[in-house]
């Protein structure tokens, strides 16, 4: 059976400087599979500049991987024909961070709908087309009458990412790839947009990868979860075991620097942040993480910490754990859960539907 | 000045004018910010918080207008009233303005110790090369970046280290206000604590009073000591942020500290039900009532008019207090 996408061994570097060159890795390695079977919504974290942004950017065809494959339906997505492609590029959909920037301002908002539905020949009449573009605003809870016919700085900014979660829907994609797409919005219009990708996920079995800060929206939404350091895969499970009980050091530093919305609460363990936060150079052998780790020993500055498979759903990148075996393959799908019911209890649903 | 604030605003208002209208961006706000305090300001997205930001410094571009109201700067006077070199000689060095997004706010082509000298140059022309060179490296000190960064242009930055860098360069003249735009909404969790703990410590070195808009309550909990939140262009609630959170007064604050998930319990993320209103057509009497579930027999007519109790203040008819 083919998976849907597969990234194997995907590593990519950027180069940059012309007298001194310097060579950024921006992803490292990483080997995934994106199923159809079982849907699931996949969060990525990191610091920035870790690689996240990089690694959807490689899902969604934009650049090419440095080595490694892409695989799309089975196939090299380097080696795509034209109407393959076409296909690939709506079966996978990105929504950005900031909304804005994806409008024209001279248009009014209909056209990022309605083009995409002709580009991609979604139905065969016009009213056809409005059917499906009513359906998909009514999906993420907006009023077609009240949404259409307006320009973009008419809307909101929750309205403005609500229409182009709606876009990305109207396409029927397998896979959404969504970078950072509640950061800039309000706790209350964060819900309602999180809650529509997890209804996309739920009712039409769309596949999401969630690039995002916020480990705790991801906590909520998310089934697995893939942490990134300096363009390497540090710690990769269920969202249960990584969040809740974070094994790699610099997980562990970011769940404890998640501001807590109480203000009785300290904000991350005194004095925990070591080394030089943001020093950009990595050295090219031991763990990238050995200058900041307030837990380091004598193996790690000699060599690259292997993923080790320490529990059935989570593997850390960390030579703490090196009784585990390491992942075999480093292939992050034998820790992700696949049939994980990630949804609440049905009785608090109400609250969310609007 | 009331009860020596350093900044006082009183009734402002600032308003777009598009051809479907007016927008009523900021209808009437009114606060004062405390010497040394750190004051949050949340709300609705598109309530208005970075409207205000601009304004208070006069920023705003057209078609924003200043429709009301006065900004008072402790030993300046109405900001609103200032000629251009007025203006001039006050920003940077009274109000500084550290905007939404380093990345963008930064110049691309210059060198980040250039940006740092065109500031102290333009305020303080007196000082020699080697005085300016010394100034330029304990600022960049100061918000914990090497000396070598002065090299550097933006894009070979981090995200943080820009947003550091905006940090240095809004405070490069000890200013007694500093504004914040969502100082770190693009950066993680790490790093925003870092950069928090920057602003903060400049902060608390040079005296300066910090305005922080911003979405994030967590980090608002964190780093507020008094926190206001905006609701279609008006200030609905100002409380110190643990009375806020704990015994929230407005039922906008309430739902919205409601919507905030926690990492506790997995269960479905909250909303606030409807939609926020546009703010061409603000609906009449509380703006809040058609979503509120507390609304009563008033809240469609008339306007709430804020009223302070306990160092609160709240703009809402359940709360028929003294009027602010
Ligand atoms: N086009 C490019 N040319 C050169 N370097 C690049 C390019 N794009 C990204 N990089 C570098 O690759 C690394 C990873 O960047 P990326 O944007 O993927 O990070 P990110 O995790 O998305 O960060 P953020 O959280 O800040 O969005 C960074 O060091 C970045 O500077
Ligand atoms: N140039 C403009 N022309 C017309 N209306 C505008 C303009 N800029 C902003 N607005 C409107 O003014 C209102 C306030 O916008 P503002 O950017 O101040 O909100 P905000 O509270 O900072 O939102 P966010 O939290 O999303 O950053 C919004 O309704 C917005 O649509
Ligand atoms: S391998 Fe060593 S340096 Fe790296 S995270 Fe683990 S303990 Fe720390
Ligand atoms: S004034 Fe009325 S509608 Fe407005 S918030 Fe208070 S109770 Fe609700
Ligand atoms: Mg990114
Ligand atoms: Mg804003």
């Amino acid at each position: 059976m083919t998976a849907f996408l597969e990234m194997t061994n995907v590593s990519k570097v950027f180069s940059a400087g012309i007298i001194r060159r310097q060579h950024t890795v921006a992803v490292d390695d990483v080997t995934m599979t994106i199923d159809e079977q079982s849907p699931s919504i996949l969060a990525v974290a990191g610091e920035s500049g870790s690689g996240k942004t990089t690694l959807a950017r490689l899902l969604l065809g934009v650049i090419p991987p440095s080595s490694g494959e892409v695989i799309y339906r089975g196939q090299s997505v380097d080696d795509l024909s034209r109407e393959q492609r076409r296909t690939y590029l709506r079966e996978i959909q990105p929504i950005f961070q900031d909304p804005f920037e994806s409008y024209n301002p001279f248009y009014k908002v209909d056209h990022v709908l309605t083009v995409p539905a002709q580009k991609f020949q979604l139905a065969a009449t016009k009213q056809e087309t409005t059917r499906l573009i009513h359906e998909a605003l009514d999906m993420v809870g907006l009023q077609p009458a009240e949404t259409l016919g307006r320009f973009p700085h008419q809307l909101s900014g929750g309205q403005r990412q609500r229409v182009m979660v709606a876009r990305a829907m109207l396409l029927r994609p397998r896979l959404i790839v969504a970078d950072e797409p509640v950061s800039m919005v309000d706790a209350s219009l964060r819900a309602t947009i999180l809650e529509s990708i997890r209804r996309m996920k739920q009712e039409l079995g769309i596949s999401v990868v969630y690039i995002t800060h916020d480990l705790t929206t991801a906590y909520q939404i998310a089934d697995n979860i893939l942490v990134m350091y300096k363009g390497s895969v540090v710690e990769a499970g269920s969202v249960e075991q990584v969040i809740r009980d974070p094994k790699h050091p610099y997980t562990q530093l970011l769940v404890s620097s998640i501001p807590q919305p109480d203000p009785s609460l300290p904000w991350g363990a005194e004095g925990e942040i070591a080394g030089d936060p943001e020093s950009m150079e990595v050295a090219a052998v031991g763990c990238k993480f050995v200058d900041r780790c307030p837990v380091a020993f004598a193996p790690c500055a000699g060599q690259r910490p292997p993923l080790y498979h320490e529990h059935p759903s989570r593997a850390a990148a960390c030579f703490r754990y090196d009784d585990a075996p390491t992942l075999e393959g480093e292939n992050l799908d034998l820790v992700f859960e696949r049939q994980l019911a990630s949804q609440p209890a049905s009785g608090s649903e109400e609250q969310a539907a609007n | 000045m009331k009860n020596g604030a350093v900044l006082t605003v009183n009734d402002l208002r600032v308003y777009y004018d598009t051809p479907a209208g007016t927008v009523k961006a900021v209808d009437g706000v009114s606060f004062d910010l405390r010497p040394g305090e750190r004051l949050g300001l949340v709300g609705e997205s598109g309530s208005g918080k970075s409207t205000m930001a601009l304004a208070l410094m006069r920023m705003h571009k057209p078609p924003a207008r200043i429709a009301g109201g006065e900004v008072l700067l402790d030993g300046v006077g109405d900001v609103m009233e200032l000629d251009d070199e007025g203006l001039r000689r006050i920003r940077l060095d009274r109000l500084a303005l550290v905007p939404q997004g380093a990345m963008n706010s930064l110049n691309p082509v210059m060198r980040v110790r250039d940006q740092l000298a065109d500031g102290i140059r333009t305020h303080e022309p007196g000082d020699d090369r080697d005085a300016l060179t010394a100034r330029i490296r304990a600022q960049l000190a100061r918000v914990g970046l090497d000396a070598d960064v002065g090299g550097k242009f933006p894009h070979e930055l981090s995200g943080g280290m820009k947003q550091r860098v905006a940090i240095a360069i809004g405070t490069s003249l000890s200013p007694s206000v500093i504004i914040a735009d969502e100082p770190t909404s693009a950066l993680d969790v790490v790093v925003q604590r870092q950069v928090m703990e920057t602003l903060r410590s400049v902060q608390e070195e040079i005296g300066a009073s910090v305005l922080i808009v911003g979405h994030d309550m967590g980090l608002m909990a964190q780093i507020a000591d008094r926190m206001g939140v905006m609701y279609a262009g008006k200030l609905v609630e100002l409380a110190p942020v643990h009375d806020l959170f704990t015994n929230p007064q407005h039922p906008y604050t309430r739902l919205l500290i409601e919507s905030v998930p926690t990492l506790m319990a997995k269960r479905a993320l909250a909303s606030i039900p409807g939609a926020p209103p546009t703010l061409i057509n603000v609906p009449p009497g509380c703006p809040f009532h058609p979503r509120c579930p507390s609304a009563f027999e008033p809240c469609d007519s008339e306007v709430p008019l804020p009223t302070s109790q306990n160092g609160r203040v709240v703009s809402c008819h359940l709360y028929p207090g003294e009027a602010a």
